[in-house]
């Protein structure tokens, strides 16, 4: 940590600053990796940045990060990405 | 070289904050301030002022463009007055606890309603606890000093705190009095560029105002506080420089005027601190054993100096501001200040709310009934019809 003459909040980017925020999630993206057509809204879209893009273009869901905001879901043209409750799939 | 300049206290303060060369000015008009953003306008449209002039929507806009700026770790400047000031309210916090040294003329006016645009002390004395360090003017020249040395005292490394120079309506803001200019290069060799502690930088990314846990906060209050004390010592030492290079010199945190051999000490803030100079002068001369201290900062408040004066004399506080429910700000500051160590009496006046006349007749009749045991500890001057 860079110590300045003064105290305020600053926070330098880090993996997780706040802890593995995925257990805040209600809902869960499961992603239909065949309807997928690679376009990336939800990568670019996603404000945790947890949609994990591939070398091909492909995309997977990082669940440790991911809030279960919707918004992949929301802005996916070919409803590749369903909202599925918690724990709702045993 | 020096220049005299003739002109009114907005635009000594105009020309005052274009010589201090901020990257960005983001400021909304307000009256008694047009006249200061508009010249700085006027410095654009000439070419002096080759910062960023941002014309925003609102004083909230305002500050908000200045700490996003400050951020950026570049110098800004801004003005307003009264319901302006107001409107930044949540702002000045802001700036203050993110440690940004935003600089700002706020031109004391009344606050509404009843509407009315002449000068009282409520608008910035509501501030109070904002973080902001507060100097408080009594003349043009004084303006103008004071806005060149308040950038170095608020970028100072251990310090980075915003500045608030306060001066009253039409009393100042719009009367024309002859200030001495210094040359550029002499001001760039008093005020160089502004060092940031830390600043946004896209290559090298931080957030600001993050969450932080309540003992991390606690210590953003407690470093905030030592800042505050750190500029008891070094308003003094800029105050020095300043006259060591440019042969004037306002004061410290108080305005010391005949306290010499001295029986009672005065206390006021602003231009009714000018005023009084001519008072004490008159009751002197009726062998009254009288002086001035005029308060400059209001934030820090000069607790140590004035607990000194009243080792020896009682104290005559005159407060152009009211906290209703309590007692002028300025009287409660100073008996705080007492408490426990000294046995002075103090006598609280109420004057010149409103933008109400305060002349040197007024504070003479104040003086000497407060001199003559007449005084209650808190009284209203000069209150019509009551």
């Amino acid at each position: 940590m860079k110590k300045y003459n003064v105290v305020t909040s600053i926070s330098y980017p880090k993996k997780g600053a706040m802890g593995k925020t995925g257990n805040w999630r209600v809902f869960k993206p499961i992603l239909d990796k065949e309807k997928c057509v690679k376009c990336l809204r939800c990568w670019i879209f996603c404000p945790e940045a947890t949609i994990i893009r591939n070398k091909d273009n492909t995309v997977d869901i990082d669940y440790e990060y991911c809030k279960g905001c919707g918004i992949c879901a929301n802005v996916c043209k070919v409803n590749a990405i369903e909202l599925e409750r918690e724990g709702a799939r045993k | 070289m020096n220049q005299v300049m003739i002109d009114t206290g907005n635009y000594i303060a105009a020309k005052a904050a274009v010589m201090c060369k901020p990257d960005v000015v983001a400021a909304y008009p307000i009256t008694p301030q047009t006249t200061l953003v508009e010249g700085i306008a006027n410095y654009q449209g000439k070419g002096e002022f080759k910062g960023e002039y941002i014309c925003v929507e609102s004083e909230h806009s305002a500050m908000a463009a200045c700490i996003g700026a400050s951020a950026t770790g570049v110098r800004t400047f801004t003005g307003t007055s009264s319901h302006g000031l107001l409107l930044m309210h949540e702002m000045l916090h802001w700036a203050a606890l993110a440690r940004l040294p935003v600089v700002m003329c706020n031109i004391n006016r009344v606050v509404g309603p009843g509407w009315n645009i002449w000068t009282d002390e409520n608008d910035s004395i509501s501030q109070r606890d904002t973080g902001w360090i507060q100097f408080y003017c009594s003349s043009n020249q004084e303006i103008f000093d004071t806005i060149i040395q308040a950038f170095k005292i608020g970028e100072h490394q251990k310090v980075s705190l915003p500045v608030m120079i306060s001066y009253n309506a039409f009393i100042l803001s719009h009367t024309s009095m002859p200030v001495y200019v210094p040359d550029q290069k002499e001001i760039d060799a008093f005020l160089p560029k502004r060092k940031p502690l830390w600043y946004l930088d896209p290559n090298n990314p931080i957030t600001f105002g993050n969450i932080i846990l309540p003992a991390e906060y606690e210590k953003v209050r407690f470093d905030m506080q030592k800042s505050q004390y750190y500029c008891k010592k070094l308003i003094p030492e800029i105050s020095k420089e300043w006259k060591e290079k440019f042969g004037r010199f306002h004061g410290d945190l108080l305005e010391y005027y005949k306290c010499e051999n001295v029986e009672y000490i005065l206390l006021s803030m602003g231009a009714i601190g000018a005023e009084s100079k001519v008072a004490i002068d008159n009751l002197r001369k009726q062998g009254l054993k009288i002086g001035l201290a005029r308060v400059r900062t209001f934030r820090p408040f000069p607790q140590e100096e004035i607990l000194k004066l009243s080792k020896n004399a009682d104290l005559i506080i005159i407060d152009r501001n009211i906290s209703p429910g309590m007692e002028g700000a300025v009287f409660s500051e100073i008996k705080a200040s007492l408490y426990g160590k000294s046995d002075a009496k103090v006598y609280g006046y109420i004057a010149g709310l409103g933008g109400k006349d305060v002349t040197f007749g007024d504070i003479e009749k104040m003086c000497k009934k407060a001199i003559d045991g007449k005084t209650k500890h808190l009284e209203w001057y000069g209150l019509e019809g009551v």
